[in-house]
C-alpha cells in the first residue's frame, strides 16, 4: 500500500458540468496510487473551516499525473473549492480508503450503480473493470453529468426523479423496467439507495459492494468519527463498528448494517 | 539546547505529546510523522472491556473547530496490551495510556492491568462529555474528583495524570482537589460541551445532540485555565486545546504548562506534532532560550 500524504496540488482545470456539480482536475502524483472507489480529502483554505472534505476519485490519469474529482456544492468548503481556477492551489490528503474489489467482478455480468453524487467513482471503475457492464445511473433531472462518458465503457440505463430522461424513479426502478439482472453489484449513492441495493442483493442472492459515506474528521482512521455498524465484530475496533474512511469506504453489503 | 522536560520523574525528549482520542495508538499518524520525534504518544481512552461508542453522526465542523461525540469507542484493555503497547514500544517515545470507565471499579481494573506493562504514565479521563455514565461524572465535582484520584493513586504503579474538564465553575478548585488526592500531574483541557443545529432540517447535527468542542476556537479558554491551574497547584500541567503551531505551544508553556499536546489539529495537518517539535526548537534559537524549562510559566506579569 502506498504512503498517505498531505500535499499541495495545482488545479489543471475546473468546469461546472451541471448546476452545483463541479468537475475538478488536479495535477498530482497521487494519481499513481489511486484505485477506483478510493477518495481524497480536500482542505478549505479558510481558517474557519478546518477539516478535509472527503471527495471520491472520478478518474485517475496516471500518464499525466492528474486526478479528476466531481463533487456537488454541499456547504462552505465545497463552495470555496468551486471558485478554484486553473493554476490555483489546493491541499489534498490522499489517497484514502480501499476501493472496489475489481477482481471479484472480472469477466462477470455486473451492475455498476451510481446515484447522484455517487456516480463519479463509477467512471474510473468502469474504465478499469473488464466485465459485462450494465451501468445504472440515478439523477434528479435531465442534467445527466458523466452519463455520456460512462456510455463508452458499458450499457447505460438512466432513471430520473422527475421522469425527464429514462425511467421515472430511481436506480431500482431502472433495473425493474429494463428487466436487468447481474451476478455482482458495485454501488455508490445516498443511503436510501444503498439500503435498497442491499435488500435487492440479498433477495436475489447476489454479491454486492457498497461505497458508504459518513461525516468524517481525520479521514485516516484515527478519530473514529465515521463508523458504520458491522454484522461481525470488527477486527480493528473489536466492536461492531468499522471505520468508513479506512476499513471502507467500500464494504460487502452483507457485512454492514445500514 | 535542552528540550527535555520531566514530569513526575519521567523525562520526555521534548514537551510535545498527542492529545488522547485524536491519535489512536499512533499507527495511523505513524504513516505521516516519525513517532520517534514525539515527547509522548497519549493513547485513545481505554476501558476494561470494549465500548461501541455513540451512534453517527459523531463529528461536526464548527467555526474554527469541531464537535465530537465519539462516546469513547475503544477495543478494551486486552487489545491495547496485546496490540497497541507492543507497537508503540518499537519507538523512542514515552507511552501514556488514557483510561476511561463507567465506575471507579472499571478504572481500577484497567489501572491494575497496566501495572506491569511498559507504560510510562497513566492519564485518567474524568472529563469526556459524551458518555452517559462515568467519565465527566467524576470530574465536575471536587469531592468526586478527590475520591477517584485517591483510589487510583492507591493502585497505580505508574505516575498518574488527571485530565480535567473545562466544564466547571472553578478550574483552580478542581486542580487543587486532584493535587490533594495525590495526582502526579494534570492535563487540560478536555473538550468544551457544545451543540450544533442544522437550521434547514431543524435537527441536531450530532446524533448525541451535544459534543465536545475542540480546535483553535477553544485555545484562549485553555490557555486561561492552564494559567489559573498553574497558579493553584505545584504539580506539573500538560496543556492542550487547539494547538496548531509552535507559537501556540509556547503560549501554553508561558502560561505555566510543562508539556503540551496536539489534538484536533492532527486532523487538519497530519504533520502538526513534528512541526510543533521543530518549531519550538526554532523559537528557542530565535529568542535565545537555552532550556525549554525556562519558558514554563515565564509570562511576564
Amino acid at each position: 500500500m502506498s504512503q498517505k500524504k498531505k500535499t499541495i496540488t495545482k488545479v489543471w482545470q475546473q468546469t461546472e458540468i451541471a448546476p452545483q456539480i463541479f468537475d475538478l482536475w488536479l495535477e498530482t502524483e497521487l494519481a499513481q496510487d489511486a484505485r477506483p472507489g478510493q477518495f481524497v480529502g480536500l482542505y478549505p483554505k479558510s481558517g474557519a473551516e478546518l477539516l478535509p472534505r472527503p471527495v471520491s476519485i472520478c478518474e485517475a490519469d496516471k500518464t499525466n499525473n492528474r486526478l479528476r474529482l466531481v463533487y456537488r456544492i454541499a456547504g462552505k468548503g465545497t463552495k470555496e473549492f468551486s471558485h478554484l481556477k486553473a493554476g490555483g492551489k489546493i491541499a489534498v490528503l490522499g489517497v484514502l480508503g480501499n476501493g472496489f474489489p475489481l477482481g471479484k467482478a472480472e469477466g462477470k455480468k455486473v451492475f455498476l450503480m451510481g446515484g447522484g453524487i455517487g456516480i463519479p467513482p463509477m467512471l474510473q471503475l468502469a474504465k478499469e473493470l473488464s466485465a459485462e457492464k450494465q451501468i445504472i445511473l440515478g439523477y434528479r433531472n435531465r442534467d445527466l453529468f458523466l452519463a455520456e462518458e460512462l456510455g463508452r465503457y458499458g450499457t447505460v440505463y438512466t432513471a430520473t426523479e422527475d421522469g425527464s430522461v429514462g425511467c421515472r424513479g430511481n436506480v431500482m426502478d431502472a433495473i425493474r423496467e429494463n428487466g436487468l439482472n447481474a451476478e455482482i453489484i458495485m454501488a455508490c449513492g445516498p443511503m436510501p439507495m444503498l439500503r435498497a441495493v442491499k435488500k435487492y442483493a440479498e433477495e436475489n442472492g447476489i454479491e454486492a459492494y457498497l461505497s458508504l459515506e459518513e461525516r468524517m474528521a481525520c479521514g485516516v482512521g484515527a478519530c473514529l468519527g465515521c463508523v458504520c455498524k458491522t454484522k461481525e465484530v470488527d477486527r480493528h475496533s473489536h466492536v461492531h463498528n468499522a471505520r468508513i474512511c479506512t476499513d471502507g469506504p467500500v464494504f460487502e453489503a452483507k457485512e454492514v448494517d445500514i | 539546547m535542552n528540550t527535555k522536560v520531566t514530569i513526575a520523574g519521567v523525562t520526555f525528549q521534548n514537551p510535545v505529546m498527542t492529545a488522547s482520542g485524536t491519535f489512536g495508538s499512533g499507527m495511523e499518524y505513524g504513516e505521516f510523522v516519525d513517532l520517534n520525534r514525539l515527547g509522548a504518544v497519549v493513547t485513545k481512552g481505554v476501558a476494561n472491556v470494549p465500548w461501541p461508542g455513540n451512534p453517527t453522526p459523531r463529528v461536526a465542523e464548527v467555526y474554527g473547530g469541531m464537535l465530537n461525540a465519539i462516546g469513547l469507542q475503544n477495543p478494551g484493555i486486552d487489545v491495547l496490551i496485546e496490540r497497541d503497547i507492543p507497537f508503540l514500544k518499537q519507538y523512542d517515545t514515552k507511552i501514556i495510556v488514557n483510561i476511561c470507565g463507567k465506575t471507579v471499579e472499571d478504572y481500577l481494573e484497567v489501572v491494575e492491568r497496566l501495572g506491569d506493562e511498559p507504560v510510562d504514565m497513566l492519564e485518567i479521563n474524568v472529563s469526556c462529555p459524551n458518555v452517559k455514565e462515568g467519565a465527566i461524572a467524576f470530574g465536575q465535582k471536587a469531592d468526586a474528583l478527590y475520591n477517584i484520584t485517591s483510589q487510583i493513586k492507591k493502585k497505580a504503579k505508574q505516575p498518574v495524570i488527571m485530565k480535567l474538564s473545562p466544564n466547571v465553575t472553578d478550574i483552580a478548585e478542581m486542580a487543587k482537589a486532584a493535587e490533594a488526592a495525590g495526582a502526579d500531574a494534570l492535563s487540560m483541557i478536555n473538550t468544551i460541551t457544545g451543540m450544533k443545529i442544522d437550521v434547514y432540517r431543524k435537527k441536531f447535527v450530532l446524533a448525541n445532540k451535544t459534543g465536545g468542542l475542540s480546535g483553535p476556537a477553544i485555545k484562549p479558554v485553555a490557555v486561561r485555565m492552564v494559567y489559573q491551574a498553574a497558579h493553584a497547584v505545584k504539580i506539573p500541567i500538560i496543556g492542550m486545546g487547539g494547538i496548531a503551531t509552535a507559537e501556540d505551544a509556547v503560549e501554553f508553556l508561558l502560561a505555566g504548562a510543562t508539556a503540551v499536546a496536539v489534538g484536533a489539529m492532527n486532523f487538519v495537518n497530519p504533520y502538526a506534532t513534528v512541526e510543533v517539535v521543530e518549531g519550538i526548537e526554532k523559537y528557542m534559537v530565535q529568542t535565545g532560550v537555552e532550556d525549554v524549562n525556562a519558558l514554563i510559566g515565564a509570562v511576564v506579569e
